[in-house]
């Protein structure tokens, strides 16, 4: 391998084959090319999807209670779920140790919201203050509800950005501004951003407040939950599914529901979600992997017919080589030396190329599920050597037959 | 320099084997030059593959330079090609792609010398055999009287023990065959050993022993008066 006067002999003889070895190497690096394409794109995807997810911390879970479908313990179907403070309050003290942020909802209904003389017909929600971790909520200006606002009831509200661009656009700052639910002022605190303009058009009170000032009760229309991230999905999923489950139970025992009822509860964990939308990415990714090998071994059988071309078209070159004293090995070394060299060459040539495309195209694709599709180098240089290595062993053996032939018979060839 | 002793080669055609050597027995001194003749099929063609070790007898011993050569590997077998012999063909049989100057240089490479020192070798002998000028041409851009002048040039690169020629001038007319056997003569007169094929009589008695092949045995071996071939060119 270090043999300089190899390495001469090799240059001299791709120099004067160009076109031979350049063929070579188109068909190897056309087959880097397109894997690494197809393998960026794969992560494209995942991303893509990854990034669709991240609306909500994508460690959440929601409880949204429904109908009884089923007979249970003497109770009739078709009661609706009412979920409760205590519910919440409970589970909150149960799974303690495993929830990282958790708050109850309520949609308040009922009422008229209006700023100054406008009528405002967004919905107002009164949440609690570890909501804006739940919704993946990004303050622009002002803060959200905090505990202190919860203790005592304040009246405050946080308003989305597209009411804020709507209705305060001829003030500097909505913050600071009164709006009046049901005849109630309410005095704006803050606006926060959401990656889904339709997400932005609420408004934000705490839950006690909607609870005292518009007859809410004890109510409770829904449930979150985020769970502390772990960096291993398939943790994050099991453990996504254990505390669902445990939570579902809970609530079942408490609302007196069959367990196989389905429509009178809803518990939906993002994670879950994520996993099937996860499951089909590896199917996708399986399946470029799949036609990315399919093309590596149409380059290596590429690439073993040209060796067999070339080791054919080289018999008599071989046989005069072989007659000036030549040995069997030293034929075996060149043909191989010069096929694991316009492998090389070819192959990271094909891998750099498609590669800095990758780098340099994939942050502006902008297509829905497609997001900075690349490469694990690690992965593409391996893929690489396996070429390299199929390449040498589909040349291996023309290479040994041409070795083995007969000195006088390659010298007949004409 | 070259024994050999009851020498026997046959070939399997399917289910019939040819008897192409049957019994050969000579020996080649230091320094002679030799012409082996014979029709074709007579077997003369397949005794110089045996002594250029590029096919093996079925029977029989050969001694090479005290060496004897026997049931050798591809290796050794190519270790002492290029130790001990220089080949020239009929078709020449130079690398296309390469210049005169690097198809001479070829047998050095396999004698692992130097780049350089291979170079400056080869370049000697291409000026040894008038083609100095020519060194960088292509084989393609030689005539065929000078494309046997490199082929020779190469065989003698390697400083052989023996020179085997396999109807050198079988595809040279005339003229560029006496310059050829000129080349050859001189070669001898520095005291090489030559071997040369070939079915031509004027050419056979441009050598100093003629061995007549039929059939596959010697049928006559005499020393003879050689004919100059500087006078004809």
């Amino acid at each position: 391998m270090f043999d300089l006067e190899r390495w001469q002999e090799i240059f001299d003889t791709i120099r004067k084959n160009k076109l031979r070895t350049f063929l070579t190497g188109l068909s190897v690096a056309s087959g880097i090319f397109i894997l690494v394409i197809l393998l960026g794109f794969g992560q494209g995807m995942r991303n893509g999807i990854e990034h669709e997810f991240k609306e909500d911390a994508s460690t959440s879970i929601w409880v949204w209670p429904g109908v009884t479908s089923k007979e249970y313990k003497g109770l009739n179907p078709g009661r609706r779920i009412q979920l409760v403070n205590e519910n919440y309050n409970n589970a909150d003290a149960m799974f303690k140790s495993d929830i990282e942020y958790g708050s109850s909802r309520i949609f308040v209904r009922g009422i008229t919201v209006n700023y100054g003389k406008e009528a405002l017909i967004y919905g107002v929600q009164g949440v609690a203050a570890d909501f804006q971790f739940i919704e993946n909520a990004s303050m622009l200006e002002g803060r959200f509800i905090n505990y202190q606002d919860e203790i005592s009831a304040g009246k405050v509200a946080i308003i989305g950005n597209k009411i804020k661009k709507d209705v305060f656009h001829e003030v500097d700052t909505p913050i600071g501004e009164f709006i009046d639910i049901s005849g109630i002022p309410f005095k704006v605190i803050g606006v926060f951003k959401e990656m889904e303009e339709r997400e932005e058009e609420r408004i934000y009170i705490p839950i006690t407040t909607a609870q005292k000032a518009f007859n809410g009760g004890n109510r409770v229309n829904n449930m979150s939950f985020t769970l502390p991230p772990v960096d291993n999905f398939d943790q994050a999923v099991a453990q996504a599914i254990n505390f669902k489950n445990g939570l579902k139970e809970y609530l079942q025992q408490v609302h007196t529901i069959d367990p196989e009822d389905s429509s009178a509860l809803e518990v939906w964990s993002a994670m879950e979600e994520a996993k099937r939308y996860y499951g089909l990415t590896n199917n996708i990714k399986l399946f470029f992997w799949f036609v990315g090998i399919c093309t590596i071994i149409a380059g290596v059988v590429g690439v073993s017919n040209i060796m067999m071309i070339v080791v054919k078209e080289r018999t008599r070159e071989i046989g005069i080589r072989k007659a000036l004293g030549a040995k069997p090995w030293s034929i075996i070394g060149m043909i191989l030396h010069e096929a694991i060299f316009v492998t090389a060459i070819s192959g990271f040539g094909g891998l750099i190329f498609s590669m800095a495309l990758l780098e340099l195209v994939g942050p502006n694709i902008e297509v829905d599920y497609v997001l900075n599709p690349s490469v694990n180098f690690n992965v593409a240089f391996s893929t690489v050597l396996v070429l390299i290595v199929a390449g040498t062993l589909a040349g291996f053996v023309p290479a040994y037959r041409a070795a083995k032939v007969k000195v006088i018979e390659s010298l007949r060839d004409e | 320099m070259i024994e050999i002793k009851d020498l026997h080669k046959s070939y399997k055609m399917g289910s019939n084997s040819l008897h192409v050597l049957k019994g050969i027995n000579f020996n080649i001194e230091d320094g002679e030059l030799v012409a082996i003749m014979g029709s074709s099929g007579s077997g003369k063609s397949t005794l110089l593959n045996i002594l250029g070790m590029l096919d093996g007898a079925d029977s029989g011993e050969y001694t090479l330079d005290g060496v004897p050569i026997k049931n050798l590997s591809e290796t050794k077998a190519a270790l002492y090609r290029n130790k001990f012999l220089g080949f020239v063909f009929q078709s020449f049989n130079l690398i296309n792609y390469k210049s005169a100057l690097e198809n001479v240089a070829l047998p050095l490479y396999y004698q692992k010398v130097p780049r350089k020192e291979r170079q400056e070798k080869a370049m000697q002998y291409l000026d040894k055999v008038g083609l100095k000028p020519w060194a960088h041409h292509l084989p393609s851009e030689l005539s065929g009287g000078q494309k046997q002048r490199v082929a020779i040039a190469r065989a003698m690169a390697a400083e052989p023990k023996v020179l085997l020629a396999d109807e050198p001038t079988g595809a040279l007319d005339s003229k560029t065959s006496y310059e050829v056997m000129a080349l050859i003569q001189k070669i001898n007169d520095e005291g090489n050993t030559i071997l040369v094929v070939t079915h031509e009589e004027d050419i056979a008695h441009m050598c100093k022993r003629i061995v007549h092949l039929k059939d596959g045995v010697i049928v006559e071996d005499k020393k003879i008066e050689q004919v100059r071939a500087e006078q004809y060119v």
